[in-house]
């Protein structure tokens, strides 16, 4: 990146934060009423959990949550509470939302992070593989696994993953974070924590694995056609050259554009992953809150999810513009 | 101490002391502080000598949301609160009250004084004395906001504290499940240093709980885990033999069996796994399974009728729902045989309530035909009757709900299934009440008037509040029994009030007890003295230990 188009950056990531703020509290208002639509609210939901209630308990959760306020009201106070930099506190947890989420945040961005690092490894890898012997033996047999990926659902991979690995082997732990009570420090905790992690984050890969394969491998054979590709050759390059500097640099265009738009399906995919290897992140933390109708919390989860996507979304727009310059920064 | 009511109720030195005196029904005695396994274990054979050291790792399903039972009954909590926080009473496998915090009590022969003796030299895990003080406030805790205590404890009117190791319960009318309510799981005893003035509910003592068990609450990594270390200074000398329990929470039923398989778990209370699931898991080397120890709880399946539907208000109709339920093979084919079936709402775990004599109502297809018909109910052309709406509870599964709407469909009723996740279900039938037949799944709990009476007693049709009378039953008959057996101080009269209750529910078809549903703890076989009571593995854990 030359250091002149630097301030051209910075002026396209300033008016991506602009444009951010309408569209989150665009969300924000249009999930209020959508988590209005579900039956029942916190105050039910732990009543309903407790399996004993009187109208007193009822009536006392109720009006302290604020859940006996006029939705508008509701609404209001949420809104006000975010104008002072305040999610609100969660009824359920009787913690501070931004707490619960700050604490929950760092497993699944590294969860999710580690997950879209194998897809594009595993995923290129097999792309360039398949491409190199397009329609051979070797590329068929990779584009039915690739299919494989594709077509099976995470939390079934994630059970099979425990099964081998896990239960059978006896190589890797079935869930968790981290090995509890052993106050590991410095490196051993690094890999204490790395070995938790390798098998969830393979089975939220997997999919994604599986389309960054197809897509690397046609579009490597499409940009093999092309003329610069032909010249490049006509140079006299080693075709190990030629694939990676020529056509594998111009094919990865369409992998990025995906991997910006996939990091929020990482974070759906991240709720049943999370669930299945009890990874203490905030997929499980969503789901808990949407069971026990603890909106503050989901409320809280979706707004970063949103900032998320934006950020996301501005940082694939400054990547592709490393990877091919004629790509303009807005 | 006592309670602000306290005033209108004489002082106990105006009482006349002599019914007092006379009145002491049972005094039992201090539980002997020497080691060993305790006198009342289950195990029948000469049991090894406990072992000291290990850390156990137990299994709690779901992450609860605090961890004192002392505003909050919801199952996680119970599970993790008594390790903690003690209460004052504790019971066997057979429902008899053993000493916790009271060492010995009395009930005055018009069940309206409770005295108990309170253990001495207990200390607070942060160094402070445990005292009489604490007993009154925490009863008068349970009595304001407990979801469950509100009623159990709501004819106490003062709790005395003539000195610091005595509390007398006054009453104003009797209340005779009070002494099967005081369990570490139901009823806590809190400290009163570090409730005063603050709302139980939001105290920041159920995040990190100060209590007098043989645990120590060491750390709550919300997500992850909570680890409770050994409490050096617990009352019962010698005890606890473990080292550090570490709790774990995990919401995959799948992930649980694994966990297991691989070796990750030592306990888990539940079942944990799917019923589908227990045979293989508890046929791992290694591996058992235990039913007992959720006789406290009494777990039900039971089909209540929504009476306010003029089809359902017919008693052949009920009656030809009944005979259409093949019970038995329910409990086979949906519960894996893990239950009983039964025959009216009272389980049959409940010895004391249950009425051996009644018979359930039997399969029987033809009489369920022949009354549908009698009832003015003639199949169409397409073959049905009439249609209804079921909703099930999602603790029964949707497999229950699914097998009652196939046993209708052969009578005739084609039911319209409609399964929600658990907080749209409360909401629908006990706010929306737009249902026919709903397959609920209401405990007994350890007593029936606490967990019975709630969804028959016709002054609870409450729209609105979970687990009331959502059917809308209302019966005069039935009414005077459940009153009456709430005030009942005499045991053997109070059990015929329920034998009768259940003979006229039974006759009236006023709902359906289906299946009393086994819970089952999953166990690592070195894991000893997991199930000593009726709560099985929510109590202390005191007397748990590891075969090295």
């Amino acid at each position: 990146m030359t250091t002149r188009r630097l301030p051209r950056i910075l002026k396209a990531l300033r008016r991506t934060a602009l444009q951010a703020v309408p569209t989150v509290i665009g969300i924000l208002i249009l999930n209020f009423f959508l988590l209005r639509l579900t039956p029942g609210d916190a105050a039910d939901a732990l009543a309903g959990e407790a399996g004993a209630a009187t109208v007193e308990t009822l009536a006392a959760l109720k009006s302290k949550f604020g859940l006996d306020l006029p939705v508008l009201e509701q609404l209001g106070g949420y809104l006000s509470n975010l104008a002072h930099f305040s999610l609100g506190v969660s009824p359920r947890y009787n913690q501070p939302v931004a707490e619960l989420i700050a604490a929950r945040l760092p497993n699944t961005l590294s969860l999710m992070g580690l997950a879209l690092v194998f897809a594009l490894v595993i995923g290129i890898t097999l792309g360039a593989l398949m491409a190199s012997f397009a329609g051979r033996p070797a590329d068929r047999v990779l584009s039915v696994v690739a299919l494989l990926f594709y077509s099976i659902p995470s939390f079934w991979i994630g059970l099979m993953l425990i099964v081998l690995f896990s239960v059978k082997l006896g190589w890797l732990p079935t869930g968790g974070a981290e090995t509890i009570g052993a106050n590991l420090t410095g490196w051993d905790a690094v890999l204490d924590r790395a070995r938790y992690q390798i098998l969830p984050a393979l089975s939220l890969a997997l999919f994604y694995v599986a389309i960054y394969a197809r897509l690397t491998r046609d579009d490597m054979i499409e940009v093999r056609t092309q003329d610069h590709v032909r010249t490049a050759r006509a140079k006299g390059l080693s075709p190990f050259a030629v694939t990676r500097d020529h056509v594998l640099r111009n094919a990865l265009i369409p992998v990025t554009t995906m991997a910006g738009i996939h990091l929020a399906g990482l974070m759906g995919g991240a709720v049943v992953v999370e669930t299945v290897f009890s990874w203490p992140g905030l997929g499980r933390l969503a789901y808990e809150a949407v069971m026990g109708r603890d909106f503050h919390v989901l409320l809280g989860i979706l707004l970063l999810s949103s900032l998320l996507v934006v950020a996301v979304n501005a940082a694939i727009d400054i990547l592709q513009a490393w990877l091919d310059p004629r790509i303009e920064v807005r | 101490m006592a309670l602000p009511s306290t005033d209108t109720f004489p002082s106990p030195a105006s009482r006349p002391r002599r019914a007092v005196l006379k009145g002491l029904l049972a005094v039992a005695c201090v539980l002997g502080t020497a080691g060993g396994t305790p006198a009342w274990a289950a195990d029948p054979q000469p049991a090894p000598m406990p072992v000291r050291g290990g850390v156990l790792r137990f299994l709690v399903e779901h992450e609860p949301s605090t961890l004192v039972t002392i505003a909050h009954t919801a199952g996680p909590t119970q599970r993790v609160s008594p390790k903690v926080t003690e209460g004052l009473l504790t019971y066997d496998l057979d429902f008899n009250p053993k000493p916790a915090l009271a060492t010995a009590w009395s009930v005055s022969p018009d069940g309206l004084t409770y005295t108990f003796k309170l253990r001495e030299g207990v200390k607070w895990h942060d160094g402070r004395d445990f005292t009489a003080d604490d007993v009154a406030y925490s009863i008068q805790l349970l009595k304001e906001g407990h979801p469950r205590g509100r009623g159990t404890f709501a004819s106490v009117t003062a709790v005395e504290t003539p000195d610091p190791h005595t509390a007398i319960i006054r009453l104003s009318k009797p209340a005779p499940y009070l002494l099967t309510a005081l369990d570490a799981n139901e009823s806590p005893i809190v400290a009163k240093h570090i409730y005063e003035g603050t709302d139980p509910l939001t105290n920041k003592n159920g995040a990190a709980p100060i209590g007098t068990g043989p645990f120590i609450f060491k750390e709550w990594v919300r997500g992850s885990h909570i680890i409770l270390e050994r409490n050096p200074d617990y009352w019962d000398k010698g005890k606890p033999y473990l080292d550090r329990i570490v709790v774990r929470f995990i919401a995959d039923q799948s992930a649980r069996s694994a966990a297991f398989e691989a070796g990750e778990l030592d306990l888990a209370g539940g079942p944990p796994v799917p019923y589908a699931d227990l045979a293989r898991v508890s046929a791992l080397p290694g591996i058992g399974a235990e039913t007992r120890g959720y006789e406290y709880a009494g777990r039900m399946t039971q089909l209540y009728f929504n009476f306010e539907r003029p089809i359902l208000q017919d008693k052949r109709v009920r009656l030809a729902i009944a005979h259409a339920i093949d019970q038995q093979k329910l409990l086979d084919v949906v519960y894996y045989g893990y239950g009983k079936a039964a025959p009216s709402v009272i389980s049959p775990k409940l010895k004391a309530f249950y009425d051996p004599a009644l018979e359930p109502y039997g399969f029987d297809l033809k009489a369920a035909n022949r009354l549908l018909d009698e009832a003015g109910y003639p199949r169409n052309a397409d073959g049905t009757r009439f249609a209804l709406k079921l909703y099930a509870n999602p603790f029964n599964t949707q497999a229950a709900g699914d097998f009652v709407k196939q046993a209708l469909a052969k009578v005739g009723i084609a039911v319209d299934f409609q399964f929600f996740d658990f907080s749209t279900y409360i909401q629908k039938t006990y706010t929306g009440r737009d249902f026919d037949l709903t397959l609920e799944s209401l405990q007994n709990l350890f007593d029936p008037t606490l967990g019975v009476q709630r969804t028959l007693w016709s002054k609870n049709f409450r729209v609105g509040l979970p687990f009331s009378n959502a059917s809308h039953y209302a019966n005069p008959e039935v009414d005077r029994l459940l009153e009456a057996a709430a005030v009942e101080p005499d045991p053997a009269k109070r059990r015929q009030l329920w034998l009768d209750f259940q003979k006229v529910v039974y006759a009236d078809v006023a709902a359906l007890g289906l299946i009393a549903t086994d819970g089952v703890t999953i166990f690592n076989k070195k894991v000893k003295n997991h199930t000593i009571g009726v709560t099985g593995v929510d109590a202390s854990f005191a007397d748990v230990w590891i075969e090295k």
